[in-house]
């Protein structure tokens, strides 16, 4: 028994998560500390509200790197199909729920998805030239095509959809009081969805395989292609669901305002131990590493740092987890070599 | 021929221009154990992806259990019994042994849901059938090669396999493990099961297998019964070339030594080492994996310093705490594994020759004379006869053998005293390794002192003057090779 949670332990320090959570945790203590602000139940209503969109972000990003890939154009596509929505169903001048905007949204990331997945699934280009170049194109259309300006109104479906809320949190404190936004269970269940597909289905499997060895997932008979191509469509799904969760909380669309969000997110997801050549990592991670980011961008205004430095603190903690997470990855590649070499020497 | 199990008839397959097979015929029986040798580039990998169904053959048939096929898909190739593992044993480093041994019948099973407990079982009933101990929830990454390979194996044995090809599947084990493999091999025969083994190792061939097929620039050069066959005959089929042994004789050795290690030392590697190495001289170190022949050589590099004892280079004492200091004293290293270590093999063959030498190429001001830096690569092209079009292209573009003359020529071009070689010809084809073999003498001829570090026992005595044998990290024996034999020297090893 003892043995069994000594090794449960080792197999533990090996893995990401619980540093990622220690450091998670030790800077919410932090915060709390200094503000005694953290832990009232409206900024934790907040940073959840906070987490929902970039939370989503996170979980295509991560599907991308397990399968040994990489996309930095999820925020273009997102904002394309987002604003083309909006913009469509304003033009209609539709009046009904935001179900219409959600499918609308959902059908155009699954081709603007497809777009990614035909050149880097079927052609294989390589991912990261593909999606800088179909960035820009999708940035291009938005900005050429559509003609695109901020739209201060958005259809009556979504506006009514971005301030309802599940609950409210109010700071006996402060009086200050947060709403639970009905967003957050779109986040829940794309999380449950993708949970379930990256460990329960071949398909999910097949990702985490073709991160591991193309070659080796090609001979075993995987359908590389497919499942590349799929993957590509339904991260540009979830991201278009991202888009339209963000334009519906913000009540207002506007054309750039998640552009340069896919920096922090694949960060958030490195960070929670997702490793970026494909293969390694989990979801529980993943969402570590990310509302690592997200609360370092929330709450830093908490313990008094300024909100212009924001980025700086960002940039310092991308580096240090990072930099953690590669030394990790050496040990253990250390550890590994001189196990290796003492059982071929027995 | 009613009992063959499987017969490739007259296959031909070009690919843009070269042909890559010519009118080849193979034919293997259930319970074989068929070896077959061709040196790189011969058509052994072609013929083995014709015969699983990868490539399709331009013209020719095969025909498995008595049913014919003029083309046949990998699904086929399957279906018939015909499993490859692959020299990458295509595996996940990434995932479990239980998926690495799952993944496959899941997949021809087409399931769509993922059931872990079932996994598990597959995977139990896999390993069971070789009898081979693994924890199934490791991740294969961190598994040795040996046991990378047992997956394979395993996974192979899943389907109603009747043939297995196996592509050079004992290049990076240790002897102990390539004696468990063939083990497995012939259980595996004893089920009836037969084996196509891809190896160009002499010894190996002789060992285990029953029959023989030999290719040559795509031409089926020789197949017949192993006992038919020795090792001249082999080299002959293989290389198309007669050798005559050369075995090396000293001739112009220094009366001072160059080099003499004087009781050295590391701890738990090897301890009390002292020898004396002269210009002219080869001196052979060998001994099993674990007898610390390795970590000697590293440390003579400075790659991992010693921690008693003395070297002496000229007559000097000099500590060795780095490769710069060995270098300064013009000792030169070629690691075992060339790969890995000693090449850049996505840079071009020419910067890999000029790399170690680079500085002295540059002017006073530091920049590369590029004069100069071609007439070193031509030098060293010609006179190692390194055989590519252009020595721009990328190392990785060249066989085996050429790529370990090019990390002799790196080293050579340095002007060195001393040069050690760790495992100079492993997992290079004959020809090569012939031709290896004759530089090194030659090199010694003209004066420099070669330390060959090697347990391919043939090698050291032909080629070395001294050989000393290592055990449990110290010398056990000094031997003048013109006099001692493969027996002596194994008998002081064990």
């Amino acid at each position: 028994m003892k043995s069994t949670i000594s090794n449960t332990l080792q197999k533990l320090s090996r893995r990401n998560e619980p540093y990622v959570f220690l450091v998670l945790m030790l800077l919410c203590v932090l915060i709390e500390i200094r503000s005694g602000q953290f832990f009232s139940s409206n900024n934790l209503v907040d940073i959840a509200s906070a987490f929902a969109v970039p939370g989503l972000f996170a979980i295509g990003a991560f599907m991308v790197i397990i399968s040994g890939g990489i996309d930095v154009s999820f925020p273009a596509l997102a904002s394309l199909s987002v604003y083309a929505t909006t913009k469509f169903l304003l033009d209609v001048n539709y009046q009904g729920g935001v179900w219409l905007a959600i499918l609308i949204a959902l059908a155009l990331g699954a081709i603007l998805g497809a777009f990614n997945g035909l050149f880097i699934g079927y052609f294989r280009l390589p991912a990261l030239i593909v999606t800088l170049g179909s960035s820009s194109v999708f940035k291009g259309i938005m900005q050429g095509a559509l003609n695109s300006k901020q739209l201060t109104v958005i259809p009556i479906g979504m506006k009514n959809f971005g301030t309802s809320s599940l609950f409210i949190a109010k700071n006996p404190v402060s009086g200050l009081t947060s709403r639970m936004p009905v967003a957050i269970l779109a986040f829940l269940i794309v999380l449950f969805l993708v949970y379930f597909l990256m460990r329960y289905t071949m398909f999910g499997r097949g990702l985490y395989g073709i991160g591991g060895s193309e070659i080796s997932a090609h001979r075993a008979g995987f359908g590389v292609r497919n499942t590349k191509f799929i993957m590509y469509v339904m991260v540009g799904m979830i991201a278009s669901l991202a888009g339209v969760m963000r334009v519906c909380m913000m009540q207002q669309a506007h054309p750039t305002n998640m552009l340069g969000m896919e920096m922090n997110i694949i960060a958030g997801v490195v960070l929670g131990g997702t490793a970026i050549t494909g293969g390694r990592g989990t979801l529980l991670g993943c969402m570590l590493g990310t509302l690592l980011i997200v609360i370092v961008e929330n709450s830093l205004i908490l313990i008094g740092v300024p909100t212009s430095w924001k980025s700086v603190f960002t940039g310092l903690l991308i580096i240090i987890g990072t930099g953690v997470s590669a030394y990790q990855v050496s040990r253990m590649n250390r550890v590994r070599s001189v196990e290796t070499v003492a059982k071929e020497v027995v | 021929m009613a009992e063959g199990l499987l017969r490739a008839v007259d296959i031909y397959k070009s690919f843009v221009g070269v042909q890559a097979l010519k009118k080849v015929s193979f034919e293997i029986n259930p319970g074989e154990i068929h070896c077959l040798a061709g040196e790189n580039g011969s058509g052994k990998s072609t013929l083995i992806k014709v015969i699983s169904g990868v490539y399709s053959p331009d013209s020719g048939y095969m025909e498995f259990g008595g049913k014919r096929y003029e083309k046949i898909t990998p699904i086929d190739a399957i279906q018939s019994g015909i499993q490859v593992i692959y020299q990458d044993f295509s595996i996940f480093p990434n995932l479990t042994v239980m998926e690495n041994l799952a993944f496959n019948s899941e997949l021809a099973d087409r399931r769509k849901i993922v059931n872990w407990k079932r996994m598990r079982k597959i995977a139990t009933d896999a390993i069971a059938k070789i009898n081979f101990k693994v924890d199934l929830d490791a991740m294969v990454g961190t598994l040795t090669v040996a046991e990378k390979q047992m997956i394979a194996i395993s996974r192979a044995l899943m389907f109603n396999t009747k043939l297995i090809i196996m592509d050079e599947p004992t290049t990076a084990l240790t002897k102990r493990e390539v004696r468990n493999l063939f083990n497995i091999i012939l259980k595996l025969k004893e089920r009836g099961i037969a084996i196509l083994f891809v190896s160009h190792k002499l010894n190996e061939v002789f060992e285990i297998s029953e029959k023989f097929t030999i290719l040559r620039s795509g031409e089926l050069v020789a197949t017949g019964s192993t006992a038919d066959l020795d090792s001249e005959k082999f080299s002959f089929f293989m290389t198309g070339r007669e050798f005559q042994k050369k075995t090396f004789v000293p001739l112009n050795v220094s009366k001072e030594p160059i080099f003499q290690a004087k009781g050295i030392g590391m701890k738990s590697a090897f301890h009390d080492v002292s020898f004396d190495l002269r210009r002219g001289e080869i001196i052979g170190i060998t001994g099993l994996l674990d007898s610390g022949r390795t970590e000697l050589a590293l440390s003579l590099f400075g790659i991992r310093p010693i921690d008693h004892g003395a070297v002496l280079v000229n007559g000097e004492e000099v500590k060795i705490i780095n490769p710069q200091v060995a270098m300064q004293h013009k000792i030169g290293y070629v690691p075992e594994d060339r790969l890995s270590e000693g090449l850049f093999l996505t840079q071009s063959i020419a910067d890999n020759i000029v790399i170690s030498e680079i500085d002295s190429l540059a002017n006073k001001i530091g920049i590369l004379d590029h004069k100069r830096r071609s007439e070193e690569i031509e030098r060293w092209v010609r006179e190692l006869a390194i055989s590519t079009p252009n020595p721009d292209n990328a190392c990785q573009t060249l066989s085996g053998g050429n790529q370990q003359r090019v990390v002799l020529a790196k080293w050579l071009a340095l002007n060195l005293d001393i040069l050690i070689l760790n495992g100079p010809t492993v997992g290079v084809d004959i020809g090569s390794k012939h031709d290896i073999h004759g530089i090194l003498q030659k090199l010694a001829e003209e004066g420099l002192a070669l330390l060959i570090i090697s347990d391919d026992l043939p090698e050291v005595l032909e080629n070395c003057s001294r050989i000393l044998v290592m055990k449990s990290g110290s010398i056990v024996a000094d031997l003048d090779a013109a006099k001692s034999d493969e027996k002596t020297i194994l008998s002081y090893m064990m």
